[in-house]
Parts: structure tokens; sequence; C-alpha cells
């Protein structure tokens, strides 16, 4: 508004780079959140937005560029002085002590050595005033998802912050927990602090965000009024491209189940991962079964008894192509015509510091050619390797780098690559487009409805509903151990499937 | 047999033999409970030992002694502490390596003295209570080694539980990159463990050769830096059970000792064995009850700074 | 102003072989240092220590002899450090296999035993070695005890084991109340390579030894599968791979060849049993397998280099009265310099503008 004195920004990002090596997260980004506003930062991953704002929370220096706040240029040397300044951060990955209580986690994020009891007592208030809920006394090992944010966002905002930066907070929500977080945001709007929202989720933003600056490959996009946008011309400024649509595989025949899950239970392994109980499922040939949910419900464990890595305490309960496999490990299980993906690309998939050609060993061993009498042919590993990578058009520098070097979309076309390759009758895949790019998980999500076309039986566990609406045939929620009874995409609806994934059904 | 006296002065060398033990023990505590696991207590130990040594031989001062021996204990634990900390380098191998130095070091230093005495540090008595049967002779007629490593042994307990010091040294123990996250300055802290453990091993190493023998032989630590890494597992993490972990293998290693007093003919050897055989039986024993609960998360797991 | 570290992306080839020789120019830095330190003239303290044994036939053969049992045990640990599991008691399996295999050299002693004695003491020593390595590996994967702590003070027991067999009843009694046992017989006892000299065949079993674990580790899955569970335990076991398997199994190959060089040890160097039959060999061969980067070929050239260590040693204890421990504090610094090195070579050193929070 030309003429008019408006107040600065409360926080600003002017111009910001930032380098590591060859690679330039941030490239001259610029971004101004302002008192009393929702704004969101847009991006898929790899855009750069964790770079940018761990440059605005004191835990990155940028190369050049500067900060300002309410005006004046500011340097965060450590995330202790942004803090004392106002910013305060809720990660993505939580920066909770799952060993410590609730009050003690939030007294590590505070100055000063305020004792415990009075402190007890402020987070009461705070969790009465914005509608959160929260028991300062309880061990954050015991908190469920949803309220371990909850934890991250009362510790925020005891410290009394200008500007609050949520780290994709709705990825670990169901839409009813979401539907709360939001409204405990128009309360912090309407009391003059600035949020800063960064998701790749565009009806949220859409819904929630009063402005929206976009980064695309490191570089400052646009800045633009969501409200005025659609879902698909604000995913076309993040990609920068048309986003392609899935390909409905038509009227295709499903067959006889190929995996016949049949009272499966587990008992707790003592840490972490909740026990399953009483699980019974049939996959077909032919379909992809979703099974949707938030994290650390069972889906672990689930993964965990069904590729092997956990045996199942009654064989019969988990059936491959009419053979008792619950006893099982996981080579035999393969060996019965299954393939496995795991939801950790890193350290469970792959092993970081090992080659990739030596990554192909991981589930192909047993598969005959590669290794005959206990010797490995390198030969036939390399052109096994040759073959995934230009059929899965698997992208990276060098000739054979270590696998964490890798994207996490192509290390995802990879793995994904690595078992479709081996002519799988079942496919069990854990997360299958979790922090990949947008071309990659449609490139993903395309295969699988490939195999299944051609008579693969696919099972898919997905945090993400928008994914398994989109692509499952039939669908079921897990909650709490338990799965409830698959119905067919077309039978059910977005809200239905949210409440169960809050527990509706378990009630 | 019972005689009150007699079983007085048994259970009274039991505390001195668990002494340098609960020291070394209580610094590895602290050092682990903020992630870094520091292999080296052995060698940080019998270099506080020969440095006490000398230092007390040369200057004819106990007092100086010990101040030596904690401060070389200090010094070689910054060896540890560059590697395993500010290199990342592992931390298993940087402990070893911390130990085979410590051994050689120990050994040049302390052959001058090999075959020399010292008049070892008194025993502080206090009047009146010193005179109790037993209790008395156990409690209050020892030096002034085990007093301070009782009181060290509170001021752990207490800071660790109910100090903000404690707090944040535990919040790193138990996950750095939140820590880090949160701004606490992660090597730093872990740092100023390990010296922490380093001067308690020192100091544990001058009680051996200044008050528990007094003198200096080449490997006289013979293990007790590893037995007091095993006490810290035994102990679940927890200062107080260190005390009783400490006095039990106290307690083993004078047995032994009395039971080769008496002649039963048992192989010398085989008793002589029982402290090591005892630390296995007490590791599997705690690792079943135990099931691993109690450790650090991010124990032995370098930190690196996000890019 | 400071300074960071940053992660490599490329690691240069020829940083990898470089790391060793930096490590070996600070050791010797840091020795003239001590040198120094302790009033001898570092030149001719180095001369002594590292040169004039290379000089001479007779110290060559014995630099050969003492590169025998650090190069066999060196690559068993290999087997356990690839696997990250920390097998740090070699020498407890080092005297437990001596034991082992000299039980049959005493039982057959004076006897006209055959030439099976000798294949069949080695065997019992490998064997001897592996049970007493397997003995943290199964309490590790049983009770979940860590193999760190049980592997060492096994040491100690098994030390103490011998000691008593030397001075009890393995001694000899015609041998004037020395605790030593019988002279082993010449079916008995590894047979010289040369005519003179010290040179013993074990030296060929250790060359045979680098050449077989070259081509486990690297040519077979088993090798492969050692490695993953090293590098990426849960991925291990998402590959079908027990990590139990793999724990007990490396344990036991560890074992069997500290087991193995003990015996050699015995059988060939010494010919007898004594309360002490290794100056640490199985703690330095730790340093062997780091220095020679758990490659077998690299432990060879390690455990030469050691030796050296070991054989200068002993020259300035005589020549110049210097303690046996300027080796101990050698091979310590040997360690800390190659693990820095490791590092350093991984990551190169930045300078950061404003002040960094560590």
């Amino acid at each position: 508004m030309p003429g008019m004195e408006s107040p600065p920004p409360l926080l600003e990002a002017v111009a910001l780079t930032k380098r590591f090596g060859a690679l330039i997260a941030n490239d001259a980004v610029s971004l101004a959140i302002r008192a009393g506003e929702t704004h969101a930062l847009l991006g898929e991953n790899g855009a750069g937005k964790s770079t940018l704002v761990k440059m605005m929370c004191g835990l990155l220096q940028p190369d050049s560029g500067e900060l300002r706040f309410a005006g004046e240029a500011v340097v965060f040397p450590d995330p202790a002085t942004a803090r004392a300044r106002g910013i305060g951060v809720v990660f993505q990955h939580f920066a909770l002590f799952d060993a410590l209580t609730v009050v003690e986690n939030v007294a590590l994020g505070l100055p000063g050595a305020e004792p415990l009891g009075s402190l007890a007592r402020r987070i009461d208030d705070c969790v009465g005033r914005y509608g959160l809920s929260v028991e300062p006394q309880r061990r954050v090992a015991e908190l469920s998802v949803g309220e371990r944010q909850r934890v991250e966002i009362v510790r925020c905002l005891l410290g009394d912050p200008r500007v609050l930066i949520l780290d994709e907070p709705t990825s670990v929500l169901t839409p009813d927990e979401a539907e709360g977080l939001f409204r405990t945001l128009d309360l912090l709007k309407a009391e003059g602090r600035a949020v800063l929202f960064i998701s790749h989720k565009l009806d949220e933003v859409r819904r929630l965000c009063d402005r929206a600056t976009v980064l695309r490959g490191g570089r400052f996009v646009g800045e633009v009024d969501p409200k005025a946008e659609t879902s698909a011309s604000l995913a076309r400024l993040m990609v920068g491209a048309e986003v392609p649509r899935p390909v409905r595989v038509a009227a295709h025949k499903v067959g006889a189940p190929r995996l016949l899950i049949n009272g499966l239970n587990l008992p707790g392994d003592g840490s972490r991962g909740s026990a399953l109980h009483d699980i019974r499922l049939e996959v077909h040939a032919g379909e992809i079964l979703g099974i949707a949910g938030i994290a650390g419900n069972g889906q672990t464990a689930l993964f965990d008894v069904l590729s092997g890595e956990r045996l199942a305490p009654d064989p019969e309960s988990i059936v491959i192509d009419g053979t008792a496999a619950g006893g099982l490990g996981p080579t035999a299980r393969r060996a019965l015509g299954a393939g496995f993906v795991p939801e950790e690309r890193l350290g469970h998939a792959a092993a970081p510091d090992m080659r990739l050609s030596d990554n192909v060993l991981l589930t192909t061993h047993s598969d005959g050619a590669i290794v005959t009498g206990g010797m490995i042919h390198r030969r036939v590993l390399a052109a096994r390797f040759a073959q995934i990578v230009e059929r899965f058009d698997v992208r990276f520098g060098g000739r054979d780098p270590k696998a964490r070097r890798l994207s996490g979309g192509n290390l995802q076309k990879f793995v994904i690559g690595r078992e479709v390759l081996r002519g799988p009758g079942l496919l069990v895949v854990d997360q299958p487009t979790w922090g990949v790019d947008a071309a990659a998980a449609a490139f993903i999500r395309n295969t699988l409805r490939e195999k299944s076309a051609e008579g693969c039986a696919v099972l898919v566990v997905s945090q993400d509903l928008d994914e398994l609406l989109e692509f499952a045939d039939r669908l079921c929620v897990m909650y709490d151990g338990r799965l409830t009874e698959p119905v067919a995409v077309q039978a059910t609806s977005r809200e239905a499937i949210g409440l169960a994934m809050g527990g509706a059904h378990a009630a | 047999m019972l005689d009150v006296a007699v079983t007085g002065a048994v259970m009274a060398s039991v505390v001195a033999a668990a002494t340098p033990l609960l020291l070394a023990s209580l610094g590895e505590l602290v050092t682990e409970r903020a992630g870094t696991l520091n292999l080296g207590v052995e060698g940080m130990m019998i270099v506080g030992a020969a440095v006490g040594y000398a230092t007390a031989y040369g200057s004819g001062s106990l007092l100086l002694g010990t101040v030596a021996g904690v401060l070389a204990g200090t010094l070689l634990s910054l060896v540890f502490a560059g590697l395993a900390v500010w290199l990342a380098a592992n931390q298993v191998a940087s402990g070893l390596a911390t130990t085979i130095l410590g051994l050689g070091l120990a050994g040049l230093i302390g052959a001058p003295f090999v075959g020399t005495r010292l008049d070892g540090a008194p025993e502080l008595h206090v009047p009146g209570l010193s005179d109790i049967p037993l209790v008395g002779q156990v409690l209050f007629g020892q030096d002034a080694f085990v007093y301070a490593s009782l009181v060290l042994l509170a001021l752990v307990g207490y800071g660790l539980a109910r100090t903000r010091i404690g707090l944040v040294l535990r919040a790193v123990g138990e996950s750095h990159v939140a820590a880090h996250a949160l701004g606490h300055p992660v090597r730093r802290i872990r740092t100023l463990t390990v010296m922490f453990g380093g001067a308690c091993a020192g100091l544990a190493g001058a009680h051996l050769s200044l008050a528990y023998t007094p003198f200096w032989a080449s490997d006289m630590t013979a293990g007790r830096g590893w037995i007091a890494l095993a006490l810290v597992v035994f102990s679940a993490w927890k200062p107080l059970w260190l005390l009783v972990g400490a006095y039990l293998f106290g307690a083993v290693s004078i047995l032994q000792l009395h039971v080769q007093g008496f002649g039963l003919g048992i192989p010398a050897q085989l008793l002589s064995a029982l402290p090591y055989l005892a630390t296995i039986g007490a590791l599997v024993a705690i690792s079943v009850l135990k099931q691993g609960r109690g450790a650090p998360a991010a124990l032995g797991v370098p930190f690196v700074p996000d890019r | 102003m400071r300074l960071r570290l940053e992660r490599q992306e490329h690691v240069p080839v020829l940083g990898l072989v470089a790391a060793p020789v930096v490590a070996l120019a600070v050791t010797l830095l840091v020795g003239a240092v001590m040198f120094v330190a302790l009033g001898q003239d570092p030149l001719r303290a180095f001369r002594i220590y590292f040169i004039d044994p290379l000089t001479d036939p007779w110290t060559l053969q014995e630099l050969v002899v003492k590169a025998c049992p650090l190069l066999i045990i060196g690559v068993g640990l290999a087997f356990c450090y690839r696997a990250n599991r920390w097998n740090i008691g070699a020498e407890g399996q080092y005297v437990a296999g001596a034991v082992a295999g000299s039980w049959l050299a005493l039982a057959t002693h004076g006897t006209d035993a055959g030439p099976w004695v000798l294949p069949a003491m080695l065997a019992l020593g490998a064997l001897g070695g592996a049970l007493w390595g397997m003995i943290p590996a199964l309490l590790r994967v049983r009770f979940g005890a860590s193999e760190i702590l049980t592997s060492l003070m096994l040491v100690y027991v098994a030390q103490l084991g011998l000691d008593y067999l030397a001075r009890g009843p393995w001694r000899d009694p015609q041998g004037m109340n020395f605790p030593q046992s019988v002279t082993f017989d010449a079916a008995a006892t590894v047979p010289l390579l040369l005519g003179e000299g010290r040179l013993h065949a074990g030296v060929m079993i250790a060359l045979v030894v680098v050449a077989a674990a070259t081509v486990v580790l690297g040519r077979t899955l088993v090798g492969f599968a050692i490695e993953l569970g090293g590098s990426a335990p849960r991925a291990s076991a998402f590959a079908g791979f027990d990590e139990r398997r793999v724990t007990v199994g490396v344990f036991a190959v560890s074992g069997a060849l500290a087991g193995l060089a003990g015996i050699i040890e015995v059988a060939g160097t010494i010919g007898q049993i004594q309360p002490a039959i290794s100056p640490g060999y199985g703690f330095t061969a730790i340093i062997a397998a780091m220095l020679g980067r758990l490659h077998p070929v690299g432990i060879l050239i390690a455990s030469l280099a050691l030796a050296l260590t070991y054989i200068g040693g002993e020259a300035a204890q005589i020549t110049m009265r210097m303690p046996f421990d300027v080796t101990r504090v050698f091979q310590g610094t040997l360690l800390i310099s190659i693990l820095a090195a490791d590092v350093l070579v991984r990551y190169r050193i930045r300078r950061v503008e404003g002040k960094a929070h560590a």
C-alpha cells in the first residue's frame, strides 16, 4: 500500500544463501512474515525449506544475505539467541527426550533454572489457554505422536515467541487432531503473533494461511495469496511443471488371495511399536490394498512380522501363496515370491555406507544367478544393478556411489526397482512415497499399479491418506495395533477414514 | 572367629578396596550419562597412580601427589575427548587407544620408582566416633580418599537428579540431536563430562598408589578400570547402585585374599580370577534383569553436528 | 572464525592410503618428543629403534617371527570389527589356544607319536581359541551382556589359568622348580624354515590365513553378511542375515585364529609352556587390524610395522636402558594417530565465519 506507513515485517529473510559443498541448498531466498498472519512456506522435498528454517532459528549460518527482526538486521549464532529474540520452532522431527518427563523436556527448551514445580503450573496455564491437552508429569516415551507435538508447542509458547515456526506439523496428525491444531494457531494469530506454517499439503495451506512463499530447487519462486489460488496452480508453482496424473489401469481381474493374514497377534517388544491384535486380511492378486493410519499404531511391527524380521508366534497366521510363512525368515519368504520395501530407506532398505551395487545384494542374494555356492558373481551383480538403474531411472553422480549420497526419490526408485525386477507375486510396501519428490512419487505409484495389473498382490502401508485414496483399490485403517475391515475406496470417504484413524471405531 | 575387631578390620579393608572402584566408576557414570563411552578408564587410572606417586615421592606431599594424579587423569582424558567427541571417531577404539597409551606412559613415569615405598595416606579418626566398635572402625577410621569418594557420590547423585546441570547432561546423553536443536552445546558438555571421568579415574589411581598399597608397581591397576566400567553397567547408570556394586566387588577381592591366606588348597590363581569371573557374572545378571534398560539412549553414538 | 569439520562427498583413494602413512609420521614426531623428554638423543634412539633392526639379517628374521602372531590375530579381529563386534579379548583366546594345543604336546611327550601330533595341536589350538572366543559372543547373544567387557575379563582368567598350569600340574618335575613345562618333542614343534635362525613354518600358515581371509571377506556372501551387519544392522536383518549367527561366527573365527597364533608361538618360537607367552600380541593386534584398515593385506603390512616397535623396544632396552614401556607408548600413539587421521581424511576442516555453536 504505497503512501501508508506499514510496519516492517516481524521476521524477514533477505537473499539468504547456503551452500553444502557443491549443493546450493538456498540460493538468495527471501521471505517476510508479518505480525498477525499465518504464512505458508511451500515447496517439494529438497526445495530448501528446512535449510531456510534452520537459518531463521540459528541452527545454521547463512553464507550470505541477512535476517531482519522488526526491520533491524540480526544474527542468530545459536538457537538460544533466536529464542531470546522471540523465534519459536516446532520441528518435524521433535526435539524431545523420551526418557524424560514433559516438564523436564519443557525446562530444557527454556533459559534459566526455573523450579520444575512452578514450571509445571505454567504448563497447565498454557494448556488451558490454548486448548492443548498435556500432562506435565508424564514421560514423553508414553505419549502419542499428537501429544508429543503438543509438548513441543507448549514448550515454544512458554518462551512467549513472537514468531512461531511449525515444520510439517500436520503430517503426523489425524484430520481431527489437525483441526485442533488449526484452532490453536488461529488463537495465536489473534494475539498478534506470526505463524510460519511449512507444508506440502495444499488444501490446508489454502484454508489456513494468509500468504504463501513458494520455493523450488533452493530458489524463491514467488509469494502468493493461497486463497486466490487453486491446489493445481499451487502445485504447478511448487513442481514447475504439470504434476503427472496417476494412471488408473482400467479393468483388470482380481484373482486369488496371495497373502493371507489370519488372526495374527504379536506381543509388544518392550521398547516401541505397539503390539498387534488379531489382524485379519486377504490381499488378492491384481489389487492394491492400502493400510492408512497415524505412525506409531503398529505399522512398524506389522511390516517386520510380514517381512520375517520378526517371527509370528503362530506360523499359520501368515500365509504367502498357500504356504504358512509366519515362522520363516526374510530369505525364505522372498523365496515364496514375496518382496518388501521398508519405510526407512537409509539403514533399513539400504545400507547407507555401502555402494549402491552392493545394496542390490540385500534382497537378491538367494535368488540364484548372483550368488552361487556362497561366491558373489560381480559381473552378474553389475548387470542387475545396471538394469535397475536404467529401468527405474535412478539418477546419481559417479559410477557407483554409496547409498547415502542418493536423493530420497532416487533411492526409493532403486529400492522399489530392486524388488520389482525380482518378479514378486506379493509386494509389501511401507510408506512408498514418504519424503519423495512429486515426479518420483508418481512414477512409483504407477509402477505399483502396473505390477498389480500383472497379477501381483500389493499391500501398501501409508500415512498419506490422499495417496491411498488416489491409487488403492481397498482401504483399511490401523489403530492401536488393530486393523479395521477393508472397504472399497469408492465406498468410503475421507471423513470416515479420518475418524477411524483417530480410533473412532475402537471407541 | 567372629571377633568384632577382626570383623571390623575386614570390613574396613573391604571399604578401602572398594574406594578406587567407586571413584573411577563414578566418573565414568557421569561420562556415560552424557552419552560417551570411555574405555580409557584403566589408562587414566594408572597414569593417575604413576604421576601421583612420582609427585608425592618427589615433593613429600601426599596432597600434591593426589592433585597431580587427578590432573594427569584429566589430561589423558582430553586425548580421548579430542578423538571421540571432537573428531567423532569410534568410541570403543578411542578408549582402547587411551588405555594402551596410558599404560605405556605410566610405565615410563613409574620406572624410576619401582621398589620404593611411601608412607601412605593416614587414617583420619573422628574422636569418639572412631571408637564405636565395628561401625566406628569401618566408617570413621578411613583415609581421606574414602570420605572423598562418598562425598563425591552424594554430589553426583544429587547433581544428576536435582539440578539443571544434571538435567542438561542427561538430555545430551538421551538425544544429542534434540539437545543440539535446543541449543545446548553438546560437544562442550561431553568434553567436560569426559574430563570429570578422567579426574575421577586419576583420583582413583592416586588412591591406589598413595593410600591403598602405597607403592608403585607396573600394571598395578590390574584391570580395576575395566571392572569400574562393568560396575557402571551393573548399576544401571544409577549412582546409589554404584555404591552397592563397588562394595560388593571390594568384598569379593578381600574375600579371595583371606581365603588364599587360609590356604584351603584352592589354587591361588582360581581365587585371583574371582573378581573377573564375578564381573562377568554381574554383567550377565544385570543384562538378564534389566534387558538393556537404563542405558542412556545416545550412549556410544558419536555426534556430528548438522552441516 | 572457527574451524569446523565437514564430511567429504568423495574420499580420495590417495587419502585412504595416506592416512596410515600420516599416522606413522605423527607417531614418530611424538616419539622424538618422548626421547628428548627421557634425555636421549632422538636421532640415535630412532636409529636403534627403527633402522638398525632392518639392517641385520638376524633381526629381520625376528621381525617376521614377531609379526606372525600379530598378523594371524589381526586378520581374525578384522572379521569381528567389520561386523562391528568388539572383541578386545584376543589375548585371552591366544592363551586358551596355546593351552589347548600344548595339552596334546605334553600328553604325547616322550612317546613315539608320529607327525600327526603337530597338525592335531594346531587344530586343538584353533578350537580352544574359538571356544574361549565364543563365550562372550554367546553371553551377548543369549543374555545381552556387553562383549567388550566380558571378552576382556576373560583375558585375565585365561592368563591366571595358564599361570596355574605352568606352576602346577604342567611344571617340569626335572625343571629345578622353574615354572615351565618340559620342552616339546620334535613332533610337537613347528619346523624351522631355514637351517638356522628362528623363522618357522608358522609364517607360511599366516600367509595362507591372509589369502583365505581376503577371499572370504571380499568375494563371498559370508563376507558381505559380516560387513553389512557391521555397517547397517537393521538392513542386515532385512536382508535375512541372522545377527546372532554373525556375532557368534565372527567371534569363533577370531578366537580360532588367535588360538592358532597362540599354539604356533608356543610350539614354534617358545617350545614349552611358561606363565608368560605373549608380550601383549592380542592387544597389539587390535592396532594392527585398525592400521591395516581391516583388510588382510593391509594387516600384513601393519603387523610388520608393529613388530618393528617390539624389536626396536627390545634393542633400546638393552643398548639404551630404556623401559620397554616406550613400545607401548609408541603403539598407543599410533592407534590414536590412525583414528584421528582416518577422520581427517573423510572430513575436511573448513574455516567458518562467525561463531558456530558446538
